[in-house]
């Protein structure tokens, strides 16, 4: 009979891994992940046909989870410029929590199953829109565009552009230029939102070394391109209504949430060069978050008493 | 004959533990999506099918 001697160690961090679940979680980056889940619902809700409550939420899960999912592949990737950065040092990979291996392995499942589970249980087209969306923020804006060139979130924008577009696509298999206004907000939103991010993180982008606006053609310019922008969006954002997809409380809500936009840059047009604390800066920045989530609230709003109370227009 | 165990920390436990839990979760949940969807897609086709 054989005795086998048992010899115990302690495994001090080599080995097992200690992410919680939580850190999981963060990877998925649910801030950017609810915005994703709102615009996706409005998109579907605006859609003309009718979805059944279980396949909206099974559509509305997947679309998160490819989000998640990129969100996760992204900090795999970014994990030596975030450790850079205050804003990012905490994240789960550059904070030692979670391996990259396993955020890149947990960022790959995930982006597989989400559009398959679309796929199979919602509609192909909104599965491969979804797919794409994954691969563009991955791929294109995170391996490619964001080290490379100034215009990274311009391009990159149109990643989170793409949910109200899957949103429509799911409950209605096709897209049509309504979806496709609603991906224009987003989209030139975009620009004036983390230019202004980045007008006081500027330190920061520059120690990473990731060629944002103010880093490259300095703030002046980024300050003229962020006013330039905002009244694109203030613009497009009357759109729904100039084109008879919203009614007219629609149309004088959108101008005053584009006018307090076109205010706020103004305000950082103005600002002055030697300025350290760029409050215009944080202002427009904490603005430009409410007027996406309000102008998407009202265009639900708009849509659901149209609807509700067979109001046209209302 | 002697061998080497490693012994998990009690940090590592735990992780472990709310990993699990948070897998098991996600397991029941994708379940039910699929489950009521199927139901929903077929209706009550779905008890009338010839096996």
């Amino acid at each position: 009979m054989a005795f086998l001697n048992r010899t115990i160690l302690e495994d001090r961090g080599a080995g097992m891994s200690e992410a919680t679940a939580g850190d999981f979680f963060a990877l998925l980056k649910p801030r950017v992940m609810s915005l994703v889940v709102f615009t996706a619902f409005v998109g579907m809700v605006a859609a003309p046909v009718a979805v059944n409550p279980f396949i909206a939420l099974t559509a509305i899960l997947s679309i998160a989870i490819g989000a998640g999912a990129s969100g996760a592949l992204n900090m795999w990737y970014d994990a030596d410029i975030d450790a850079l950065m205050r804003r990012t040092a905490s994240r789960p990979v550059p904070a030692g929590r979670v391996k990259p291996g396993e955020a890149l392995a947990f960022g790959l499942v995930l982006s597989v199953l989400s559009v398959m589970a679309l796929g199979f249980l919602v509609d192909w087209l909104a599965a491969s829109l979804l797919a794409f969306t994954i691969f563009f923020y991955a791929v294109i804006y995170t391996m490619w565009l964001k080290r490379w060139t100034p215009q990274n979130i311009v391009i990159g924008g149109a990643a989170g552009a793409f949910p109200p577009v899957i949103g429509w696509a799911a409950a209605t298999g096709s897209v049509t230029l309504e979806p496709v206004i609603l991906f224009l907000i987003i989209f030139l939103w975009t620009p004036p939102h983390f230019w202004a991010l980045a007008l006081f993180k500027a330190d920061e982008y520059g120690r990473a070394g990731i060629p944002m606006m103010p880093n490259v053609a300095g703030a002046a310019s980024t300050r003229r391109q962020i006013f330039a922008y905002s009244v694109v969006v203030a613009i497009v954002g009357l759109l729904p209504w100039w084109l008879d997809y919203a009614g007219a409380p629609y149309g004088a809500v959108a101008a005053v949430l584009g006018a307090g936009f076109v205010w706020y840059a103004w305000k950082v047009l103005r600002m002055a060069d030697g300025d350290r604390e760029m409050r215009p800066a944080k202002l427009l920045f904490a603005y430009s978050l409410l007027y996406l989530f309000a102008i998407f609230a009202v265009y639900l709003a708009d849509t659901v008493a149209e609807r509700a109370f067979g109001l046209p227009g209302v | 004959m002697e061998i080497e165990t490693v012994k998990p920390t009690e940090a590592q436990l735990k992780a472990r533990r709310s990993r699990s839990v948070a897998i098991a979760l996600a397991l029941v949940a994708f379940v039910v999506v699929v489950y009521a969807v199927s139901v929903v897609r077929m209706g009550p086709a779905v008890i009338e099918r010839s096996f």
